[in-house]
């Protein structure tokens, strides 16, 4: 995924679109397995990278720990 | 430049409100209310939370917040400010700004209005941003953890068990303004029913089938979801199938618990979390729809600025103007949950500590916003209509015919058949008698969006809005279960350690079962209430969320008189006297009035008198008593509550301050950012 979006017009369509899409993602509190990846690259260089469905059973188990609270 | 450019905010602001004030008699355009409030909020925003920020507070960007110290990548996370304002956004609001100020409509737009746009500036935003900055100061601490150590154990505790006691509280008016919106409607009830197997479909899609790809699955949940709303229509004209989803109040609040326990129990996956995320995507499209909606159509506001209903006489729910417009409208122009929020995931993404005042303050501003957008929706009805759709059945009269004349002697008008065609054009059997808020916002938003986007479509719009806050209410109804369900099972698991395993089956189904029997009981309750339900829940919801708000405002001045800033504490300390006074005030009315429509106990005793007159059930008469006496007992120990928490953190303001007690400072040491500035 991260590797696309390369340089000219389309690229630069492609990389908004995906901010636009890791935006959205935040706000409505979903899981971002690439920020997470490019995280743990940047400050855990020592740590192996787990697949996306290893990354989405983690995110659950925190999900199921916590409550998510919704306000009235 | 900028001086004159926020003069002109400051005029064009006053304009509005004087527009609003002067006026009488004739129809004033939205664009009056909007213009009112905006310039209200920019003004706001720039210099009262400016002084907050710097003054008060003392935000710095050179100090690291929690999210770049502790960034896991996970709960700490650095946000870009936008991003986290639509989170906590999304968090905070929910269907108490819209429904608070459809309700307090009957007092007319103004006085709702007023609450909404100066509470907000002086005390729900201010409430809000205090929260916000001390937990982020303190690693995200919780509201209950600063309660413990900021004012002492006992605050803490109660703070817990006032938190878990107002869940309660809050989800039984939410499940019966959903049972309310719902009861004989077939249409609402095909679109909310088919949202399970939807998020049935999308749990297993993002868990078994396409691991992890959530934005999938919630795009096409989204699709399925509006094919639902389309097809509801089909399904009402179906007679076969309109019949087969026909249901009474209690049967919908029999599904309505039985929903809310299986989520609980459930695994997150299949059912709360892609509904959470159906709900928010819904919750943002609807709001910014409804913004659009208004601001391109600025309809006429067809109800009085104010009603001769200020006398408490209205039909909606008992009380005069002072105090139960400032208890109806909680959310909106204050809300004690956010507290919660603001001490929970927020400030463990802020990116820099001055981006807490957008999203504390500003925020706060936004959800107001939507309330007065509520307001609007509510102002566009006739009166005649309005009054017709939220009035209890009983004082309507008891049907279509005696609801003519019923509002005509309010003072309103309503011609004879005018209810039935309105039904009719949106698929309903009937829009009389609808009480909680809900069936008279859906017909406002119908109203501006088919005044926007096409007439034809009013049947459509106006079950877009009911899924749209059924959606949202249910969420709120899941999610709380679930909460509520830890909380219990942590205060268990002190008295036998096994109730305390959050995965241990039978702990896991006891506890659900408890707190859904516990909301349960005032929703059946809510539904078999011949006034409706309403009149007596959500004042107590009013009441508990004002009360959780006095709580966060004495934790908040404590937070700032401990940083040495005692001489602007009024700025919590303000807000907290206004709410104080007006909660304890409700809280007392609705406890000893002598009017049984407005007094619990007064209305006990009423049923008592007709028991013994024989013109009521005696075993019905005995169910209705001690439902007002657990009501009366319910706002009596919240009241109590919060005059010990105030007792407290007032002796512990007077021996930092007169006594000279030496406070350490709970903050987290100051490290420098690393960020650039």
């Amino acid at each position: 995924m991260r590797a696309r979006g390369g340089r000219g017009a389309a690229g630069q369509w492609f990389r908004v679109a995906r901010e636009f899409v890791t935006a959205v993602r935040r706000i409505v509190g979903m899981p971002d397995y690439e920020a997470h990846v490019a995280h743990l690259r940047a400050c855990h260089p020592e740590m192996a990278v787990p697949t996306e469905r290893e990354y989405f059973e983690k995110f659950l188990e925190r999900k199921t720990a916590g409550g998510g609270a919704r306000c009235c | 430049m900028s001086k004159l450019l926020w003069a002109l905010i400051a005029v064009a602001g006053a304009a509005g409100w004087s527009v609003l004030a002067l006026s009488r008699g004739e129809p004033v355009s939205a664009a009056w209310l909007v213009l009112a409030a905006v310039g209200t909020y920019l003004i706001a925003y720039r210099f009262y939370s400016h002084y907050l920020s710097y003054r008060v507070l003392g935000l710095d960007d050179r100090r690291a917040t929690p999210a770049e110290r502790l960034d896991n990548g996970r709960d700490y996370s650095p946000t870009s400010r936008w991003v986290l304002f639509g989170h906590h956004f999304a968090a905070i609001a929910g269907a108490g700004p819209l429904i608070g100020p459809v309700l307090a409509a009957q007092f007319g737009y103004l006085p709702g209005t007023i609450w909404i746009v100066v509470g907000v500036v002086l005390a729900g935003a201010v409430q809000d941003f205090v929260i916000l900055f001390g937990s982020m100061r303190r690693d995200g601490k919780s509201l209950g953890q600063m309660a413990k150590e900021e004012i002492g154990p006992v605050t803490g505790l109660i703070t817990m068990v006032a938190v878990l006691a107002i869940m309660l509280i809050l989800l039984a008016p939410l499940g019966l303004i959903v049972v309310n919106a719902l009861r004989g409607s077939p249409w609402g009830v095909f679109t909310i029913g088919c949202t399970i197997p939807i998020a049935f479909l999308m749990g297993f899609w993002m868990k078994v089938w396409r691991p992890g790809r959530t934005m999938e699955a919630t795009v096409i949940g989204v699709l399925l979801l509006l094919a639902a709303l389309v097809g509801g229509r089909w399904v009402s004209q179906n007679p076969a199938m309109a019949q087969a989803l026909t249901f009474s109040g209690v049967q919908l609040a029999g599904m309505l618990m039985v929903y809310g326990f299986v989520a609980s129990v459930l695994p997150v996956w299949m059912l709360l979390l892609p509904r959470d995320y159906l709900s928010t995507f819904m919750k943002i499209g609807a709001v910014l729809l409804l913004a659009a909606g208004i601001l391109f159509v600025l309809p006429p506001l067809r109800m009085p600025a104010v009603t001769h209903f200020v006398d408490g006489t209205g039909p909606v729910f008992a009380g005069k103007l002072f105090p139960f417009a400032f208890i109806t409208i909680a959310c909106g122009a204050i809300s004690g949950f956010h507290a919660l929020i603001a001490s929970g995931t927020t400030p463990k993404m802020l990116r820099r500590e001055s981006d807490a005042r957008l999203i504390g303050y500003g925020g706060m501003l936004m959800e107001s916003f939507v309330a007065v957008m509520a307001i609007c929706a509510a102002a566009v009805l006739d009166p005649g209509v309005y009054f017709a759709i939220n009035s209890p059945i009983a004082s309507l009269g008891g049907d279509a015919a005696h609801a003519v004349d019923a509002i005509r002697q309010w003072g309103f008008t309503l011609e004879p058949g005018q209810m039935e065609a309105l039904a009719h054009s949106v698929g309903e059997q009937t829009l009389l008698g609808r009480v909680g808020g809900a069936p008279s916002l859906a017909m406002g938003m119908a109203r501006i969006f088919s005044g926007a986007f096409g007439e034809h479509l009013l049947a459509l719009w106006y079950h877009f809005a009911i899924m749209f806050e059924a959606l949202f209410i249910l969420t709120t109804l899941d999610a709380g279960t679930r909460v509520g369900r830890f909380m219990l099972q942590e205060l268990l698991g002190h008295v036998w350690e096994p109730m305390g395993r959050t995965s241990w089956y039978p702990s896991i189904i006891l506890s659900s079962g408890l707190i859904v029997a516990g909301w349960g009981y005032f929703l059946v309750q809510g539904v078999l209430d011949p006034l409706g339900g309403i009149n007596s829940l959500w004042p107590l919801f009013g009441i508990s969320n004002q009360l959780l708000a006095c709580i966060a405002l004495c934790v908040g001045t404590t937070l700032i008189i401990k940083a040495g800033k005692a001489r602007h504490a009024w700025v919590t300390l303000l807000p907290l006297a206004w709410v104080l006074l007006v909660t304890l005030t409700a809280g007392s009315q609705k406890i000893w009035a002598a009017d049984p429509r407005l007094g619990f106990l007064a209305h006990a005793q009423s049923v008592g008198m007709q028991i013994a007159a024989a013109t009521i059930d005696p075993s019905r008469g005995a169910r209705m008593i001690f439902n007002d006496r657990l009501d009366a007992v319910i706002a009596g120990s919240f009241m109590a509550v919060v005059v010990l928490v105030i007792i407290i953190s007032a002796r512990e303001w007077v021996q930092i301050l007169a006594r000279g007690k030496q406070c350490v400072s709970t903050e987290t040491p100051f490290m420098e950012t690393a960020y650039e500035s």
